[in-house]
């Protein structure tokens, strides 16, 4: 190699990602705590969405209520801040009649599971194109620290105060067993993966879910004795998770207990939108 | 016969949907329920012919929801309900007020309160349409009482959504929403149809709820107006705020767009009211036993008259003070325990008000009403 082309390659290395090109100019600062991973995933997002090569006005960003659902405000696509629970029944709404959008929902556990729960699964079983981010951090953050469908049984928070009793939701197998054709589990930890994950999911046709595993330091941290937000995302995001490539070189013992990372589930399906366009077809007789 | 149109025996509930239809509606996100179905079975076949859009939701909120995202994507919109049903909408439709996103809400009035009465009349929900979701807002809703005027009610509470930039509420009960009668579906362009406003500004330049318009045009998404939609109280751009002058202004402009124009939303029917000493208001099914019991009371040398509202809000409080005005007493008939009857007595002073109400699931008869005119007489 010629010392020129390494000092091409040294200089492309170190051309920073520019992420002023997707964020609103005056809408920052982000409302997010410090230690909260919801930024981190906002750049990994930003860094997938510009690998697909969607322009900015084709991409519609759904999302419902909570902290993650306040990332539409920061960024400059076409966005829409709905109600708790609602974001995929709006986004619906917005692909079904204008299929030509890139609809990318943007919503929490709680948001997803509980309240929206009955939202999620119907939009996974439809297949409708469009990509679900939940982003899991096992807390209500907005109202200060409740449980919520993913936090572990026996985690402490504000109504869990002798520790949760209930059994916690798997975001992914809920996706899959509903019907979404593409499913997947990234951290705020493996920016990079999260990144590669985040792009395939893009790039999916069908109901993708990616569900992001993510830490509160301020709510859950704190109630569950953890001593930093670095510290909680290794403990959760590092040591809790593990990829499903090194799962399968694994000894089984060293698998129990954590969450799988990468893509669990892909599968082709007949896409809502696509089908509806063909039930148009027919009607015409074509 | 040669130019007369043709007629065609239509239920209430499919002149509804052929109206929204005939409005240029190309996307109804709904939820089946008692005695609203028809709306949307007829639209699930209807809609596809015209390059529409039909999807049946898995519940009501998620109907509204997917309702107001159609909208918001460029399409007229609708979706249509029952009591349980509209009442599980109302987070929807507060939404919609405050995001002000033009959407059409049908609802078929039952028998409540609850489960209630599913295949039985009633106009319980006059006053939820009004108030039925949290906070404060004015709402437009539309009460006809004839499967015609259901087809020419629709279309123009799709021309109001659009021209207001706001949810409109379609209510008939099931009697007129399950009735067959014979109606003429108007040529294309017999109707007025409104559009709403587009932008015509460049896109960085465009403030989705600009404060220098009473109804600021509203971009559809993805077509280079880059914008935000939230549901709460945001400035002029559309991004949250917590301005107290910011919120105050927001809210009241969203009164101020409905107030300010209510003479262009008001939609009133006169029967014999210029002389009317025994005045009837009423609205929706009901009016037709009170138009019926007006006449009779005439042929009686009763000096009776009816004011039927097909705009129940804003509440046509002018042309109540102005009828009322010459009258003795102001009788209103409905299907509720006494709903409207107290807004008539926040507009009257002098007359005597005297509601007339029944629960039952049967329609008040013309007899009902009679029996109160000749009282005051």
């Amino acid at each position: 190699m010629s010392a020129g082309a390494a000092t091409a390659k040294k200089q492309k290395i170190s051309v920073p990602f520019d992420y002023s090109k997707y964020l609103r100019a005056g809408k920052l600062p982000h409302i997010w705590c410090p230690g909260c991973g919801h930024g981190i995933v906002l750049k990994s997002l930003l860094r997938a969405i510009d690998k697909s090569g969607l322009e900015k006005d084709q991409i519609c960003m759904v999302s419902g209520i909570g902290c993650s659902s306040r990332t539409p405000g920061y960024v400059d696509f076409n966005t829409l801040h709905t109600l708790h629970g609602r974001a995929v029944s709006y986004a619906t709404g917005v692909k079904l009649a204008k299929p030509e959008l890139k609809v990318i929902v943007v919503t929490g556990d709680g948001d997803a599971l509980a309240i929206g729960g009955n939202h999620f699964i119907h939009t996974c079983r439809r297949n409708i194109d469009m990509t679900i981010l939940v982003y899991s951090n096992a807390i209500y953050g907005m109202t200060g620290g409740q449980f919520s469908p993913t936090t572990p049984q026996g985690s402490m928070s504000t109504t869990s105060r002798y520790g949760n009793i209930e059994p916690s939701f798997d975001c992914c197998e809920l996706a899959k067993a509903s019907g979404a054709s593409f499913v997947a589990r990234g951290t705020a930890y493996h920016t990079q993966e999260l990144e590669r994950i985040l792009l395939r999911s893009i790039q999916h046709k069908g109901t993708s879910v990616v569900e992001i595993i993510d830490s509160c330091p301020v709510y859950y941290g704190r109630q569950n004795k953890f001593k930093s937000a670095s510290q909680m995302m290794e403990m959760i995001e590092k040591d809790g998770t593990v990829s499903v490539k090194q799962a399968d070189r694994l000894p089984p013992e060293k698998v129990e207990g954590k969450l799988l990372r990468g893509i669990l589930h892909e599968a082709e399906r007949p896409e809502y939108c696509e089908e509806y366009q063909r039930l148009i077809d027919k009607v015409h007789g074509k | 016969m040669a130019g007369e149109k043709k007629k065609r025996l239509m239920q209430g509930n499919e002149a509804c949907a052929e109206g929204a239809l005939y409005a240029g509606c190309r996307f109804y996100a709904g939820y089946p329920i008692t005695p609203s179905t028809e709306v949307a079975e007829v639209l699930s076949a209807r809609l596809p012919t015209v390059g529409g859009k039909f999807i049946q939701m898995e519940d009501e909120i998620a109907s509204i929801s997917a309702t107001i995202g159609g909208s918001l994507a460029g399409l007229k919109s609708m979706t249509a309900t029952s009591g349980p049903g509209f009442s599980l909408k109302q987070e929807g439709i507060g939404f919609a007020c405050m995001a002000e996103v033009p959407c059409v809400i049908v609802n078929v009035m039952r028998g409540g309160p609850s489960t209630g009465y599913p295949t039985g009349p009633s106009q319980s929900d006059v006053m939820q349409a009004k108030w039925g979701t949290h906070g404060d807002h004015p709402v437009i809703a539309v009460t006809p009482a004839y499967v015609q005027e259901i087809f020419s009610e629709t279309v123009r509470a799709f021309n109001l959504a659009e021209k207001y930039r706001t949810p409109v509420m379609v209510l008939y009960d099931e009697i007129v929403g399950h009735m067959r009668e014979a109606i003429t579906i108007p040529e294309a362009g017999e109707l007025e149809v409104v559009d709403r406003a587009k932008p015509e500004c460049p896109p960085e330049e465009y403030l989705p709820y600009d404060q220098r318009y009473e109804i600021p045009p509203l971009a559809p998404f993805g077509e280079g107006y880059r914008f935000h939609v939230t549901g709460l109280n945001h400035k002029d751009d559309g991004f949250p705020t917590n301005d107290p002058g910011m919120i105050e202004e927001g809210n009241k402009r969203l009164l101020r767009k409905i107030e300010n124009n209510k003479e262009d939303i008001w939609c009133n029917e006169d029967y014999y009211l210029d002389d009317a000493e025994v005045l009837v208001f009423s609205f929706g099914s009901t009016a037709r036993s009170a138009r019926f019991a007006v006449r009779k009371a005439r042929e009686k040398g009763i000096k009776a008259g009816l004011l039927r509202a097909l705009t129940l809000w804003p509440f046509p409080d002018k042309a109540l003070k102005d009828a009322a005005s010459r009258a003795r007493a102001v009788i209103v008939p409905e299907m509720n325990l006494g709903q409207i009857v107290e807004e008539v007595q926040r507009h009257v002073a002098g007359p005597a008000v005297e509601g007339i109400h029944r629960v039952d699931g049967e329609p008040i008869t013309p007899a009902q009403i009679i029996e109160v005119i000749e009282r005051y007489a």
